[in-house]
């Protein structure tokens, strides 16, 4: 093995802030290296400083022999570099992105027909040349990003988050594309949020708050925790419930929904009395689990948050005589020619929380926003609280919470600016509007960051503050449109502990999301592909539904990809027969 | 080379693709070029006035005459001031003169008072000036056409005016070149601020610094095609100006172009500069309009004359590459190729493009930090 990139004693301080605090590594070459760790962990500044855009402020780092302060031309040859938004030119096409970066990396003319032909066969663009980047889903986006980083021939490549936002078939594509290079002898760095593909990966380099937890094989990390992670099944009542109180026991770190079971992770050596008792009150089974790697993180990184919403408690319980809240009859959506939504059929009821899955660009966003008002269905009717979204939009808002992707806060206005503005626009006036935001303050510790813009709060206040945004007019129904994409797992868990919170006072979720441990939350999971609802169901019914004798016990992600891929041969065959 | 020709063949085809460059190249320059040459005019012809004759004597008839038939002046008969005072007021008329009844009387008789008395509209002055102006001329014209008549009150020395370059004093000569140079501000500045800022939202520009392009050949990739938009826009512009709207030109083409090859230096410069200060698209724009448009149109001495700014303006529009590039391409269209003064002007706007430059690669690293 030889080294690709050796980091002593890093340190990088932007102004006042150290990003980094003394970092020193190794990684080699032929193998696949995560670089993992929650937001504003220091991932995306080690990156840069690997691909020599920027300097340590103390320290070194070489790379490929390299040193990236002195002979940072030389680091940019040998290194490709795949930024988070994959560095493409949307306004050019795919072909013309790869000449570009095919000329930018000196592949001569000879070789080049041959080197673009690869490529396209590598990441199977081949048919989509002509389209415009911009016109691409975000699978082929990053498949073409690393294309475009491969012109170089690196010997060292480095990829930046590149799962945030794309669907579990296209991850799954590169991974294995990913794969193929290691195995030349390439060495590959990753840095990701999520905990699966970081299980994945050959090495792990674990970073929080700028200094590095753990550094080796995620299995070694993942072995200490041999013996604490537990599954509870058969529970009688609400998991949900179960799950706060066993939050709430000291001994449990680390706690989260899977399908009609509670996986729980133990603190080490503790007497597990408490826990046997509560799992008997509940003529519950605990049986003990493999420890996964996202149990180490969260371990590694202090526990995860505690089971109880402040929020949740303070909130009425909802009292509606309905039990359906929301219902779509044979919804559709055209665009053009093209039919993004083709006669979806569902109802969610009262205190449910209903998951809305699918790859990217099959229709599942489209759906969703016309659940939300904010499209106009070609066909079919959209209701929320038995009113129609087509013909009383304005009422049917009114009984809804919508909390954007990416939060859709006002940067430019300060913390309790936001919150004024959207009790105002959700017709809250007066006492009751002072007293809703006052409260909210309160509930989500807001308090120290009033004054300032919420670009500059933590991500995890962020969430808080959006989420508090969208529910300031105590709504009975919450929408949520992939809420924690891009997140990590601990702000991930703080935010579903205040969705299981509020669901618990009869609140109706309904929620689109890319994470299938997101999906392992709902009560029922609906599918989306090509536009067409192809499964709706619990997700432990969904799971055993692709269950065979290769694959006993698959994953949510497992079924997911097996589910989509069914349906894309099927397609496939009837467009052959047609 | 190979790293530069991707470059600008990338570029290229983005600027192809972008509707703004284009709208901006060849949309602008015809529509700025008709409006500076009909819609707006500094020229005043058919000036409504009011001519109020309050007595009936043969002089005052025969004075009476003569302004009805100047074509600068549309003339309202009046018998009575009262007539066309409520006209000033509304605006319809732009100011009036009186004949006054004993007019015959105070002509014989010059130390008997003004002859005449002449009401204009101040509230907007040029062309009270003008009204002012024109109304006395008109008289003192009338004066010297009364042969000897009277005593004479025209002027002893008999002034015969002659406009050099610009024979009828048609003001669009004067504004067409100027829209040019706005043309050229915009092409220059504004589309180049904004095509650098845009890599930088877009994140693209982190994917070119990590490979070995330099910042000088991923710079210099990007004015190239500006450079030549810009030159097709001013051929395009002469064109119009020339075959179109009539203008005259004559200097050369090639000085022409020579002009403007140099005005893009310290426009592209500037564009530069922009995008390195502000890697945000709204805020580059805003920028640019504000530091190059802007004194484009009003410090270049296209619409205002430099000459009778206050001196401190006249100091700040030194350093304003419109200016020169203005005041070439007047002297070029207008004038001829007249080299000592078109020399200078192009030293000086190299020596801001070599500024704006010098700074914008002083501050250009391939790093983020």
């Amino acid at each position: 093995m030889t080294v690709a990139v050796e980091i002593e004693r890093v340190i990088k301080r932007f102004d006042e802030v150290e990003a980094l605090v003394g970092i020193s590594a190794r990684i080699e070459s032929g193998r696949l290296t995560g670089l993992v760790g929650p937001d504003g962990a220091g991932k995306t500044t080690l990156m840069r400083m690997l691909a020599a855009l920027m300097h340590p402020s103390e320290g070194s780092i070489r790379v490929a022999g390299c040193d990236i302060t002195r002979e940072a031309a030389a680091v940019h040859k040998l290194t490709g570099y795949m930024p988070q938004r994959f560095g493409l030119y949307e306004d050019l096409s795919v072909m013309e992105n790869l000449q570009l970066y095919a000329g930018l990396r000196g592949v001569d003319k000879s070789s080049r027909a041959e080197t673009l032909e690869k490529m396209l066969r590598f990441t199977g663009l081949g048919p989509f040349t002509k389209r415009l980047a911009g016109a691409l889903s975000g699978g082929m986006k990053q498949k073409l990003g690393l294309a475009c980083a491969l012109m170089a021939r690196p010997q060292v490549l480095l990829l930046d988050e590149p799962g945030v936002g794309v669907d579990p078939v296209s991850r799954q594509d590169l991974w294995a594309m990913v794969q193929e290079l290691t195995s030349e002898g390439m060495a590959v760095i990753w840095s990701t949020s999520y905990l699966d593909e970081a299980e994945r990966c050959e090495d792990v380099l674990l970073l929080d708050a700028g200094q590095l937890k753990f550094a080796g094989q995620p299995a070694d990390l993942t072995r200490r925790l041999q013996g604490r992670s537990f599954l509870v099944g058969n529970i009688d009542g609400d998991r949900r419930s179960f799950l706060t109180e066993a939050l709430d026991l000291d001994l449990v770190r680390d706690g989260v929904i899977q399908g009609a079971c509670v996986r729980l992770v133990l603190a080490k050596g503790a007497d597990r009395t408490p826990l046997e008792t509560l799992v008997r009150r509940h003529h519950a089974s605990l049986d003990s689990v493999a420890p996964r790697f996202e149990d180490a993180f969260i371990d590694l990184l202090g526990g995860g948050p505690g089971g109880r919403s402040p929020l949740a408690e303070r909130m009425d319980a909802i009292v509606s005589d309905r039990s359906t809240m929301v219902e779509c009859h044979d919804l559709s959506k055209k665009f053009g020619d093209f039919t993004a939504t083709d006669k979806v059929n569902f109802a969610v009821q009262k205190g449910e929380i209903l998951g809305l899955l699918g790859p990217n660009g099959a229709g599942k966003s489209t759906t969703f926003k016309m659940l939300c008002g904010l499209l106009k269905p070609s066909a079919g009717r959209a209701e929320v609280l038995g009113l129609d979204l087509r013909h009383s939009p304005s009422a049917a808002k009114l009984q809804l919470g919508y909390m954007a992707q990416k939060f859709s806060l006002y940067g430019l206005l300060s913390v309790r600016q936001n919150l004024v503005f959207f009790s105002g626009i959700y017709g809250l006036s007066g006492k009751q509007r002072r007293e809703r935001v006052k409260e909210m303050i309160k509930v989500f510790e807001l308090k120290p960051y009033l004054d300032v813009s919420p670009d500059t709060l933590p991500l995890g206040f962020k969430q808080r503050l959006a989420l508090a945004c969208s529910l300031m007019h105590r709504p009975p129904v919450l929408f949520l449109d992939e809420p924690t994409s891009g997140v990590d797992p601990i702000t991930r868990r703080e935010f579903w502990t205040h969705i299981t919170g509020l669901v618990g006072k009869g609140m109706t979720v309904m929620v689109s999301t890319h994470f299938m441990e997101e999906a392992e939350y709902c009560d029922r999971v609906a599918l989306i592909n090509r536009g067409q609802l192809i499964a709706l169901d619990t997700p432990d019914r969904l799971k055993a539904s692709v269950a065979s004798a290769d694959l006993p016990e698959p994953t949510m992600e497992q079924a997911f990809i097996r589910l989509i891929e069914d349906q894309n041969q099927q397609a496939e065959l009837e467009g052959q027969a047609a | 080379m190979t790293r530069f020709i991707a470059l600008v063949k990338k570029e290229t085809l983005q600027l192809m693709r972008d509707p703004s460059a284009l709208i901006i190249t060849f949309v602008l320059p015809p529509i700025l070029l008709f409006l500076f040459a009909f819609a707006v005019s500094l020229d005043v012809r058919n000036v409504p006035i009011g001519v109020v004759l309050e007595g009936d004597g043969p002089q005052a008839q025969s004075l009476a005459g003569a302004y009805a038939g100047t074509p600068f002046l549309k003339v309202t008969p009046a018998r009575h001031r009262k007539e066309v005072e409520q006209h000033v007021v509304s605006g319809t008329l732009k100011g009036f003169v009186v004949i006054p009844a004993d007019f015959d009387e105070r002509l014989l008789n010059p130390d008997s008072g003004a002859a005449i008395q002449i009401i204009t509209d101040g509230s907007s002055p040029n062309t009270a000036n003008f009204v002012a102006g024109y109304a006395q001329g008109v008289f003192n014209n009338w004066l010297a056409g009364r042969n000897g008549s009277g005593r004479a009150r025209g002027p002893v020395i008999d002034l015969q005016q002659r406009f050099w370059f610009n024979p009828e004093l048609e003001s669009r000569r004067v504004l067409v070149p100027g829209a040019i140079a706005i043309v050229m501000t915009l092409i220059g500045t504004l589309l180049t601020a904004l095509v650098v800022a845009r890599e930088w939202e877009r994140g693209t520009m982190e994917a070119l610094m990590s490979t070995p392009a330099s910042m000088l050949e991923i710079i210099l990739s990007k004015l190239l095609p500006y450079f030549l938009l810009g030159i097709t826009a001013v051929i395009g512009c002469v064109f119009l100006a020339h075959k179109v709207f009539g203008l005259p030109l004559r200097g050369s083409p090639l000085t022409l172009l020579l002009v403007s090859c140099v005005f893009l230096v310290p426009a592209l410069g500037q564009g530069l500069l922009i995008s390195t200060l502000s890697k945000n698209q709204f805020i580059a724009s805003q920028i640019a309009l504000m530091s190059a448009y802007l004194p484009a149109l009003l410090l270049s001495g296209f619409i205002f004359e430099i000459d009778s700014m206050p001196p401190i303006i006249q100091t700040i529009t030194r350093v304003i590459p419109a200016r020169y590039y203005v005041s070439s391409l007047q002297t070029v269209f207008l004038a001829g190729d007249i080299w000592p003064v078109l020399i200078p002007n192009m030293l000086a706007m190299l020596a801001v493009g070599a500024l704006f430059f010098a700074i914008t690669f002083a501050n250009s690293r391939k790093r983020l930090d």
